[in-house]
């Protein structure tokens, strides 16, 4: 399949399978620790800062239980939104991408996407969402989920 | 004479919005962007930003990449006013004299910032907050010095400015709102107080009921500001006022053409306007807003952006309508989190059901009108609201599940299996069509 966005190839977004998700929430723990200065689960966990903040985030709600993080959309709500151009959708590649710099913390993405995907530093008044591991094969949530839950 | 195929009036939000738009589907045809503002489009949020430090006006402060404008061929005209529209020969009218013919127009103009009617408006140390050069006029005058400021406004810009002067440290502060209690355009009476208390916290004088009659000389300088004068009667001292009220739509170039304006110019679903060929968005029109079912002035980026986008795709020949928005707003200012959309504080006889969740440092409130979800606030934990954002703009009967809204740990998964699935295939379709409607098609 192709996406039809300017004719690029399609696009990677993982996707979950909440049928399978039995919300051991590792996706959480590896991706935190993917995105930490030390990529030391420990160390990421204790000396950084704790309930790290990660790109992927597992709901529960009675039996049901997924992890969801940003789907690159087609129609990236979140970049229409963003107020400061620290959001963007790459034309080449299809990814929705995060630039800190540019980030003024004012969360007008975070009203903007339909989704729930992004969630907010408070600490460092910037925003933290999915990147899709760019120096990775695989997104590591998708790579460390034991059930196949999360797929490309 | 120069004549482009495109032209928009406004590097902003809406004029990017546009562009963007426009270069998805026409990679070739002539493309302009006029601004009386010297500047590529820099993010006017930002400002705040600017104005603390954190920022100089170097990249961080620009909405694009520095080879944006090239990279989609558009002729920039910068510090170019457009004095008048011709609207018989197409041509717009720089204040230079030069005109620039165009076959699809853009205005996406923005807003004036509102001064209220008040003596002393002329003096020197009375500044706006809503450009970039405005924050380095208030950057110079508090490096020259200036200690005491009165904010006039206690709405968005209002708090915008009065963030960053407190960021910045060495100032004392006093708000001036009108109304009852600040930010009244966009919280309701218990988010407004929070924001006071945290105001009064944070060291900031606010004197809400009350308005600025005049803004007096100072003794030792007749031509600068010494203080102003409440409607009170009380004077207070200080060597900076911000008039920072809000915007109203900027009309210069439309008043007295057959182009039709409210309180905005008028445009259809299309972000057309009465005359054919001529496209409005952003803070100057009135595009359609889809909780009280016609067409309002919404002045915020996130609606001047997608109705550039829309107006982008339709002036290339595309037929695309949108979808509609309403108020949305997110509020960050002194370190709190708060937002609110639509129809978040109804009036005692709005058919409306209210609930609200409280205490604990936690103030939530969804408000629905027949089983269909029209307004939230939320204070604290805001990461979800997005979810209700498009429950609200998809008119998703939501009586079978509204408890959960506001429960803890609300999200997609709070929303029944069919409804979910549906969202989240939605973007790619089974045979790769986008089953959305703002994409380019
Ligand atoms: C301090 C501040 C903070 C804000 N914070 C937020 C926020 O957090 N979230 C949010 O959603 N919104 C925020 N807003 C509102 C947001 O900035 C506006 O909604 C948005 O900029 C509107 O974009 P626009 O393209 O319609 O117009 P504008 O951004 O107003 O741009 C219009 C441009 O057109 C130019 N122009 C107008 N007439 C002419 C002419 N005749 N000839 C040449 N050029 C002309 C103007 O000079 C201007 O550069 C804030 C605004 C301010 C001032
Ligand atoms: S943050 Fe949300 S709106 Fe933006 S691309 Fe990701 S899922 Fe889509
Ligand atoms: S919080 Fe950052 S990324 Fe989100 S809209 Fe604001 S500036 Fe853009």
């Amino acid at each position: 399949m192709t996406c039809p966005y300017k004719g690029l190839q399609e696009v990677s977004r993982v996707r979950f399978r909440e049928d399978y998700c039995v919300d051991c929430r590792l996706c959480e723990v590896y991706c935190a620790t993917a995105h930490s200065q030390s990529k030391e689960v420990i160390k990421a966990f204790k000396d950084e800062r704790p309930g790290s903040v990660r790109g992927i985030s597992v709901q529960r709600h009675g039996a049901t239980s997924f992890a969801l993080n940003c789907q690159h959309c087609d129609e990236p709500r979140c970049a229409w939104a963003c107020v400061s151009g620290a959001l963007t959708k790459d034309p080449e590649t299809g990814v929705v991408t995060y630039n800190p710099e540019k980030c003024i913390g004012c969360w007008t993405c975070i009203l903007a996407c339909p989704n729930g995907a992004i969630t907010r530093d408070a600490e460092k008044s910037q925003i933290v969402k999915c990147d899709l591991c760019p120096d990775r094969e695989v997104p590591v949530c998708v790579a460390v989920c034991p059930n196949r839950a999360l797929v490309l | 004479m120069a004549h482009y195929k495109y032209l928009i009036v406004g590097n902003s939000a809406g004029g990017i919005g546009a562009v963007e738009a426009i270069r998805e589907v026409d990679s070739q045809g002539s493309l302009a962007i006029v601004s009386d503002e010297p500047y590529s489009a820099y993010s006017r949020p930002a400002i705040s930003e600017f104005l603390m430090g954190e920022r100089g006006f170097g990249d961080r402060m620009y909405y694009r990449d520095p080879e944006f404008y090239d990279r989609h061929r558009v002729e920039q005209h910068l510090g170019a006013r457009v004095a008048r529209l011709d609207l018989e020969s197409r041509e717009a009218v720089l204040e230079n004299g030069d005109r620039l013919g165009w076959e699809r127009l853009l205005l996406a103009t923005g807003g004036v910032p509102i001064t209220p009617r008040m003596d002393g408006l002329e003096l020197q140390g009375v500044h706006r907050f809503t450009t970039i050069d405005h924050a380095r006029n208030i950057d110079a005058a508090l490096q020259q010095g200036a200690k005491r400021v009165v904010v006039v406004g206690g709405g968005l810009i209002g708090c915008s400015l009065t963030s960053a002067l407190v960021q910045r440290g060495g100032v004392e502060v006093v708000m001036v709102e009108l109304l009852d209690r600040v930010l009244a355009a966009v919280m309701d009476a218990t988010a407004s107080a929070l924001v006071e208390a945290r105001l009064r916290e944070l060291g900031v004088r606010v004197v809400t009921g009350h308005s600025v009659a005049s803004i007096l000389p100072a003794a030792s300088d007749a031509s600068r500001v010494g203080s102003v004068a409440l409607n009170s009667g009380e004077e207070v001292p200080c060597d900076l006022v911000g008039v920072a009220v809000g915007v109203a739509p900027r009309l210069e170039l439309v008043r007295e053409t057959p182009i039709q304006v409210n309180r905005g110019i008028v445009v259809d679903h299309h972000m057309e306007t009465t005359v054919p060929g001529v496209f409005a968005c952003g803070d100057v029109a009135e595009a359609y807003d889809f909780i009280y079912d016609s067409h309002r002035v919404v002045a915020i980026w996130p609606n001047a952006y997608i109705g550039g986008r829309i107006a982008g795709l339709n002036m290339a020949g595309g037929h695309h309508e949108y979808d509609g928005c309403t108020a949305m707003n997110s509020f960050s200012y002194f370190d709190m989190a708060l937002a609110s959309a639509g129809l978040f504080d109804p009036g005692a006889d709005d058919p409306v059901q209210t609930i609200t969740v409280s205490g604990d440092g936690v103030y939530k409130k969804v408000v629905l009108r027949d089983g269909w979800l029209v307004g939230f606030l939320l204070q604290g934990d805001i990461d979800q609201a997005g979810v209700l954002f498009r429950l609200m703009r998809d008119r998703v009967p939501v009586a079978d599940f509204q408890d959960r809204l506001l429960e803890d740990g609300f999200g997609l998964v709070s929303l029944p299996r069919p409804l979910r699935d549906a969202w989240l295939s939605e973007g790619v379709g089974p045979d790769g069509s986008l089953t959305g409607g703002l994409a380019a098609k």
